[in-house]
């Protein structure tokens, strides 16, 4: 008897330790893994008693998490659909916290790293239209270049995933072809191509099939040294996939008030075109006081401060006409 | 009559109730599966078994591809897996001295316990690049008049995953055969002897005709393993959703689409239509799983039945 009243004793004790708001739960996107932990980290050094608690089970498991209620922030690499906003039980804001893009990866002997393609022809690649890499509309954006007469072999995502929404948006805004025979989405239909599931399985097939083309997040490109194409703007350049250039997308161009836009095919000229924001995802309205505090505070450190750690990870920092927009947002979350 | 303790009483009872449970799992499971595929049951019906479209952008979705898939990896792999395992199971059990056969046989459950994802791990670094340049092209040169060795060949594929499954489940039907054949009593082969039956012929008329039904047992216990087969068979098969009668082509089964596309499927079609296959898949491997169960219960049965007459 005595040994179970010290147990309830125990037991109670921890919950009442364990429901203290200093824990702050989230869920969902994987590319931005790396550095939300490495914010979580300093963030915590720096405010000691704010826990921070985060599991990457990809855009569409934070979607429906926080619709849910079930974390206090959710995390996407694609924005949310009006379908899906109209779901949630309250008004969800997307807040962008850093910037990544696809590079587009290839193995091709005797062609190294910075291959000139073209949205277009990329498209087609995809659509199954080009299926030789010597094909006089490559060999025309690479003159110089000896393309051998090698059948290109597509691979793509098997997985529903942000790094697809990215590459299949780009290819929807500069192909009508795209567009109306595929269409957008972190999953579709694909017309030709071999599945990789990760990006890890999209790189270990494109690096063992000799005339393979692929599309990874670039950190991952840059991480595994793999030769990736430069691809040519809105504007007519060709533009290598940097941090820099990435940055450049969202850069003097117009972005909506509610972040859930499409920076791909950017109108600066500076700018990669595959480029795209990652979001954090919270409520207008925040039930609890205290993590609301604790969530607002901390974004509000993520786009200033803690973007200098955002470089050394390999990810593309927010321009600062973005941090300002969004200061001014977070002004209209009431906690 | 016989006195029952209350000991014994509560003991029976309580045993009963962990069978039920079991049924009540798979019932709750069939019947979960079946509520939560009801939209897409609604919406598509037959049309959702004979379609080739599977397009989460346009909400329209197909299984015949992954139904396809899945039932030509199994059959090719069945039609790999058999004769191997069968040889080495005939072998184990009536050739080998018998210190060879008892370290096989433990070599072979080590093999059945392997985890599957190690198959698929060895397929993509060892398997796939070789097929891609050694045996396919292989194949493609000799048998290429056959319309299953034709189209571009880039190691994954149908062929490179029934392969693997192949070799995930030999292990089985080496096992179940074995002991199968062992089963058949000693006098029916010695009497084949007396008769002046050569070694085969007694396989062949005595033993084989006799273990038939257990051993066809196994071989659909085996499919059902290779059915149900995930991660092994996603890593190597290409995961591109077409029909095709090559084997070189990439492809996609029931398992592989479930375990790529689940966590990221968000809208309620999707999802419906994603747990619908899982439904498809559950009822194949019950059905497939029963049989093997009713023919193997069926030659025990026989062979008790002989031994005591």
């Amino acid at each position: 008897m005595k040994k179970f009243l010290a147990f309830i004793f125990a037991v109670s004790v921890a919950s009442v330790a364990w429901a203290d708001g200093s824990l702050i739960n989230g869920a969902g996107a994987t590319f931005p893994y790396p550095i939300y932990s490495k914010w979580f980290d300093e963030y915590s050094k720096a405010n000691p008693g704010m826990n921070f608690n985060y599991q990457s089970i990809g855009s569409g498991g934070g979607i429906k998490q926080i619709t849910a209620k079930t974390v206090d922030f959710g995390a996407t690499d694609g924005p949310m659909t009006q379908e899906q906003l109209n779901e949630a039980p309250g008004r969800i804001y997307h807040i962008p916290t850093v910037m990544g893009a696809d590079a587009i990866v290839y193995n091709l002997s005797g062609v190294k790293t910075g291959l000139k393609l073209t949205g277009d022809i990329v498209a087609d690649i995809f659509l199954g239209k080009i299926t030789k890499w010597n094909d006089a509309r490559i060999a025309a954006e690479n003159p110089g270049v000896a393309l051998p007469d090698v059948s290109i072999v597509v691979v793509h995502r098997s997985d529903g995933s942000g790094t697809t929404y990215i590459f299949v948006d780009y290819l929807s805004s500069v192909s009508p072809a795209w567009k109306g025979k595929v269409g957008k989405g972190t999953s579709v239909n694909w017309p030709v191509g071999l599945g990789g599931k990760g990006n890890e399985g999209v790189s270990g097939l494109v690096k063992q099939t000799p005339g393979a083309i692929g599309y990874v997040e670039l950190a991952y490109a840059k991480q595994n040294d793999l030769t990736y194409a430069y691809m040519k703007n809105s504007s007519g350049n060709y533009v290598e996939p940097t941090l820099a250039s990435v940055s450049k997308a969202a850069e003097g161009v117009t972005i909506a008030p509610d972040f859930r836009v499409s920076i791909v095919n950017s109108a600066n000229a500076e700018a990669y075109p595959i480029s795209s924001f990652t979001w954090l995802l919270i409520y207008k309205d925040m039930d609890d006081h205290a993590k609301g505090e604790a969530i607002v505070n901390f974004i509000k450190w993520a786009v200033t401060d803690g973007q200098k750690f955002a470089e050394p990870l390999d990810y593309a920092p927010l321009p600062s006409n973005v941090v300002t927009m969004i200061q001014e947002k977070l002004k209209q979350v009431k906690y | 009559m016989t006195r029952h303790d209350t000991s014994d009483i509560i003991f029976r009872r309580v045993l009963v109730c962990f069978p039920i449970l079991i049924l009540i799992i798979v019932a709750g499971i069939l019947f979960q599966l079946i509520h939560a595929s009801w939209p897409t049951l609604n919406k598509f019906g037959f049309h959702f078994f004979a379609s080739q479209v599977w397009d989460p952008v346009m909400e329209e979705y197909g299984a015949l591809p992954f139904i396809f898939g899945t039932c030509v990896t199994s059959i090719v792999a069945l039609l790999l897996a058999v004769p191997i395992g069968l040889g080495a199971a005939i072998f184990l059990a009536e050739y080998a001295p018998p210190k060879i056969a008892k370290f096989i046989s433990i070599l072979v459950d080590l093999l059945a316990a392997v985890p599957t994802v190690i198959y698929g791990l060895w397929g993509i670094f060892v398997l796939v690049p070789f097929m891609r340049s050694t045996v396919q092209p292989f194949l493609g040169k000799y048998l290429g008049f056959l319309p299953f060795f034709q189209g571009p060949n880039y190691g994954v594929g149908f062929l490179s995953a029934s392969i693997i499954l192949a070799v995930i489940i030999i292990p089985f039907i080496i096992s179940v055969s074995r002991e199968v054949i062992l089963a058949v009593p000693m006098v029916y082969k010695e009497s084949a002897y007396a008769l002046g039956s050569t070694r085969w012929e007694a396989m062949k008329n005595i033993v084989l005709s006799h273990g038939k039904v257990g051993i066809l047992g196994s071989i659909i216990l085996a499919m059902g393993r290779a059915i149900g087969e995930t991660m092994a068979v996603t890593m190597i098969i290409g995961n591109n959703v077409t029909i095709s009668s090559s084997l070189f082509s990439p492809g996609y089964t029931m398992a592989s689409v479930v375990a790529n596309e689940f966590s990221e499927a968000t809208s309620k079609t999707y999802l419906s239509a994603l747990i619908e296959i899982g439904l498809v898949l559950f009822i194949f491997s019950v059905i497939v799983n029963m049989l093997a169960r009713l023919l193997i219960w069926s030659v025990t049965n026989q062979s008790h039945q002989t031994a005591k007459r």
